[in-house]
């Protein structure tokens, strides 16, 4: 036995085997036949849609099994389309398999690398091109044209500083001020802390003149949750403990991870769930975070009564509300 | 005049204008190799055409505009409600525009199935190995237009501006906001000041109506001319050599199969729209920040993110007055970030593991890249286990799991199951190594069995085919590299342990079953 290894050899492209339409007339007609009925049921899907636009009302809706009510209208406007297109590429397709050359063809391939001498002509002249130019020896000019592109690049930057206003501040204000009433969302309406009973929640935000023109970036910032336990069952420090009254709470409705509107209440856990990344903050515990992604407790909002009784904030948020970001003092 | 006579006639025309016969001619006669997986980047080249198709049909009717509008239309329950004039123009387009909904759900789910394919053919690409030289310049185009899929799809359905796609929004915001030093000061350009504002969506809408369409034309033009000038690869098999190309000629064959199956998959993306409702943006109702629907889900192509993001350990650092989220940064930018990076430089990280600098353009069978492959099925065991806890909310109501459970599963299993996969996939691909070489040596089995004159049984094998044969062996089976850690006079050569790692890897790589040779089959002839 020889020590060569020697691999199996390619027998080469098998042979072409001929189609019935190739060598037998009458296939080759019956395929050109197909190809005529697919190409007309596409016409009939275009007739389905013509049909579906003038006669069938855009209100009428059928049942269809597992898909549900659909609206007729459209249902036929999307099947005519679908029927109209599908069939136009089955034809071609089933024109190209049975009637058009089916032998496989082979090309040659050439390597990309070109040959030896050109290889180096070229490199040559991008050599003396630079060489020309001067690029190694002038290196004043290359630092200069370096630092020439560079600046240049700021101008775009500085004219796209109009974009926006600087964010100064405002990241950590919010509308809250001492002696800000709770109004109901929707409604506008002030609360009394009898109108809210044990493990019932609602949605606040801050009174303000206008509520009509309320802008969405207020309330991006200002969302309340008022939820109301049984006093004995918070488990708060003292001075977290004297911002609730008689047992009802108010966290900002703003996610601590990303913003999102923490909005469902688990009423036998007494847990609030976020329901963007599941984050789950326990209300007994001042919305501390028991779970999922969120690091930080949802902030919470010092609230009292007024002389009627009406819910009112104490001060503002003492730290800013919603996610996270650089210049937020966390500690 | 016959039709043939006619075309002839044009073509006359042409050339005597441009001189373009023989450039016409050659291209036309142009081969290209049939297989069903070089139909996977066609897929997404017709969605991207139907996506212009049907975008353009809606910009006819939608208002980029965050004015606030009362609502007036025909859906009676939103009735006399406030919102974004582009919730209100993509409600109109859905009730009132004839064929509207049908073209919103086109376009839909168009761009599911465009991002679908786009996913499809990469990974065909991959697991072939078609990304190696001379290709790694399309790999990278690839990798471009998938990143650039991914924000085009994500702007798109950020456009209606109804509650789940302002959610969406609410979360790129925070990332901005997230961003070390300028997070606030990018955000506030982005967004014109404080979220949401009103320029939000009017910009996007330039960006994905005008500026990701342009860049995706031109990424498309150049991804598509290199194949046309680089050739097509092709697969193993009798009478296919790196040096050729064996395949159907342009005219009329390929053409007519390929645009038929633009129709096919037009089509098929006109039924979808027809009978599947999706994003049924009237029943969000319009967005505000105070509000959320529940079981908030992106689309799939963003799924995987917001699956890292959910199982991020909550961690932030607070220190010096500042605040850095972790739990925002990692899994939204630094692990996608070099997930992407690793992708794009693959096929370089491959060249030089295996040292190899030569032109391939027969694909491998994934078997016989044992580690490719591995590597290929860990990637995607990653991205899956991510996407299942982008989607543990649902799983959780439709398995009655606790979100807990799928939240844990998935914290430990985008650690364990991904290297898991990698040694399965690889064992897997050496065991089906065996079984081509036990083909090979000893035949197929035909499952009759036959009685030897002395009683025993044994079972009948068929020899292959010759054809069969060549194909299970012609693969290629380098030896590893040799990287001496000592040069020639024995002195400790400079960056010995990166040669070491890449000598490692080296060896890894080239594990393999020895295929078979002439000299094997000769030696079982003599028993
Ligand atoms: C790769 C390309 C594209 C992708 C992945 C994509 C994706 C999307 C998606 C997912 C939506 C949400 C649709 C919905 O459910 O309402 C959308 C909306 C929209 N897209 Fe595109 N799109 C692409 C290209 C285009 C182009 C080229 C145009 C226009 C020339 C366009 C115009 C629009 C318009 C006007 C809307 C809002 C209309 C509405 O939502 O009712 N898109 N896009
Ligand atoms: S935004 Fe609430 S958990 Fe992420």
């Amino acid at each position: 036995m020889s020590n060569e290894i020697e691999a199996i050899k390619d027998p080469g492209l098998p042979a072409h085997v001929h189609r019935k339409a190739d060598t037998d007339s009458a296939a080759a007609d019956r395929a050109e036949r197909q190809v005529a009925i697919l190409f007309g049921i596409s016409a009939l899907g275009t007739a389905l849609l013509i049909v579906s636009y003038i006669f069938i009302p855009d209100d009428v809706f059928i049942f269809i099994p597992v898909m549900g009510n659909q609206n007729a209208h459209q249902l036929g406007l999307g099947l005519g389309m679908a029927i109209s297109l599908f069939f136009i590429g089955m034809g071609a397709i089933h024109w190209a398999k049975t009637l058009m050359p089916d032998t496989e063809v082979v090309a040659q391939r050439h390597e990309f690398r070109s040959p030896d001498s050109d290889r180096k002509e070229f490199v040559e002249a991008v050599k003396s091109g630079a060489g020309a130019a001067g690029l190694g020896r002038r290196s004043l000019i290359k630092k200069s044209l370096g630092a020439a592109l560079g600046l240049s690049a700021l101008s775009p930057l500085l004219l796209l500083r109009d974009l926006g206003p600087l964010p100064e501040k405002e990241l950590e204000k919010t509308t809250w001020k001492s002696g800000t009433y709770l109004v109901t969302d929707p409604g506008n309406r002030r609360i009394k802390a009898s109108d809210l009973e044990v493990g019932a929640v609602a949605q606040v935000l801050p009174e303000i003149e206008d509520p009509e023109h309320r802008k969405l970036s207020d309330i991006a910032k200002d969302a309340v949750l008022l939820i109301r336990l049984r006093p004995q069952e918070f488990n708060l420090e003292a001075n977290k403990l004297a911002m609730t009254h008689d047992g009802i709470i108010a966290f900002s409705k703003i996610c601590s991870h990303m913003g999102c509107a923490v909005a469902l209440y688990e009423q036998q856990t007494k847990h609030l769930l976020c329901p963007c990344h599941q984050s789950t903050f326990d209300v007994t515990r001042g919305a501390k975070v028991i779970f999922g992604p969120s690091a930080r407790p949802l902030p919470q909002l010092d609230i009292t009564i007024d002389q009627e009784g009406y819910l009112v904030a104490r001060q503002p948020f003492s730290e800013p509300v919603g996610p996270s970001f650089w210049e937020r003092n966390s500690q | 005049m016959t039709v043939e006579a006619r075309l002839g006639s044009v073509a006359n025309y042409v050339d005597e204008r441009t001189g373009a016969a023989a450039w016409m001619k050659k291209n036309l006669q142009k081969v290209f190799p049939d297989h069903w997986s070089f139909l996977l980047g066609e897929v997404a080249l017709y969605s991207f055409v139907i996506l212009l198709l049907s975008g353009t049909f809606l910009t006819f009717w939608f208002d980029p505009s965050q004015r606030e509008v009362v609502y007036e239309g025909s859906y009676e329950p939103l009735e006399g409600i406030k919102m974004s004039a582009a919730y209100a123009s993509a409600l109109h387009i859905s009730f009132e525009v004839r064929g509207g909904l049908l073209m919103r759900q086109i376009h839909h789910w168009a761009a599911l199935i465009f991002m679908a394919a786009i996913v499809a053919h990469m990974m065909r690409v991959f697991f072939t190995g078609a990304f190696r030289k001379p290709r790694e310049g399309n790999w990278i185009i690839g990798i471009g237009l998938l990143t650039l899929g991914i924000v085009e799809g994500f702007l798109g359905y950020s456009l209606p501006d109804d509650l789940l796609s302002g959610t969406g929004i609410r979360i790129a915001e925070a990332i901005i906001q997230a961003l070390p030093v300028v997070g606030s000061y990018l955000a506030y350009f982005a967004f014109g000041g404080a979220f949401p504002g009103e320029s939000f969506i009017p910009r996007i809408y330039t960006v994905h109506v005008l500026l990701l369409p342009g860049a995706f034309l031109a990424l498309i033009t150049a991804h598509l001319m290199l194949v046309w000038y680089q050739k097509h690869t092709q697969y193993p098999g009798p009478g296919r050599t790196e040096k050729n190309v064996v395949g159907y000629p342009l005219m009329p064959t390929y053409m007519a199969k390929a645009g038929g199956f633009f129709f096919i998959v037009f089509g098929v993306t006109a039924f979808l729209a027809a009978v599947a409702s999706i994003n049924p943006i009237w029943l969000y109702g319009p967005y505000t920040p105070g509000q959320i629907s529940a079981g908030s889900q992106p689309d799939w192509y963003m799924g995987w993110l917001d699956g890292l993001v959910r199982m991020a350990p909550p961690i932030e650092t607070h220190a010096f007055g500042h605040t850095i989220s972790w739990n925002i940064l990692v899994p939204g930018l630094i692990i996608p970030g070099i997930l992407f990076t690793g992708m794009a430089l693959y096929p370089f990280i491959e060249s030089w593991i295996t040292g190899d600098k030569r032109e391939h353009h027969l694909l491998d069978r994934p078997r016989n890249a044992p580690n490719r492959t591995a590597l290929g099925a860990m990637s995607l065991t990653f991205v899956m286990v991510t996407l299942i806890n982008g989607g543990n909310d649902i799983i959780a109501t439709h398995f009655d799991l606790s979100i807990n459970q799928i939240m844990w599963g998935t914290r430990f299993g985008v650690f364990i199951l991904p290297p898991l996969a990698f040694v399965i996939t690889k064992r897997l691909c050496l065991s089906l190594q065996r079984a081509d070489r036990e083909l090979v040596l000893h035949g197929r089995e035909t499952g009759t069995l036959l009685r030897l004159p002395h009683g025993e049984f044994v079972e009948v094998h068929e020899p292959i085919s010759p054809e069969k044969a060549f194909l299970l062996t012609s693969h290629e089976q380098a030896p590893p590299l040799e990287l001496p850690e000592v040069d020639g006079r024995g002195v400790k050569r400079a960056g010995a342990l990166r040669n070491k790692l890449r000598s490692r890897m080296s060896v890894a790589n080239a594990e393999a079953i020895p295929k078979v040779s002439v000299n094997d089959l000769k030696e079982i002839e003599h028993h």
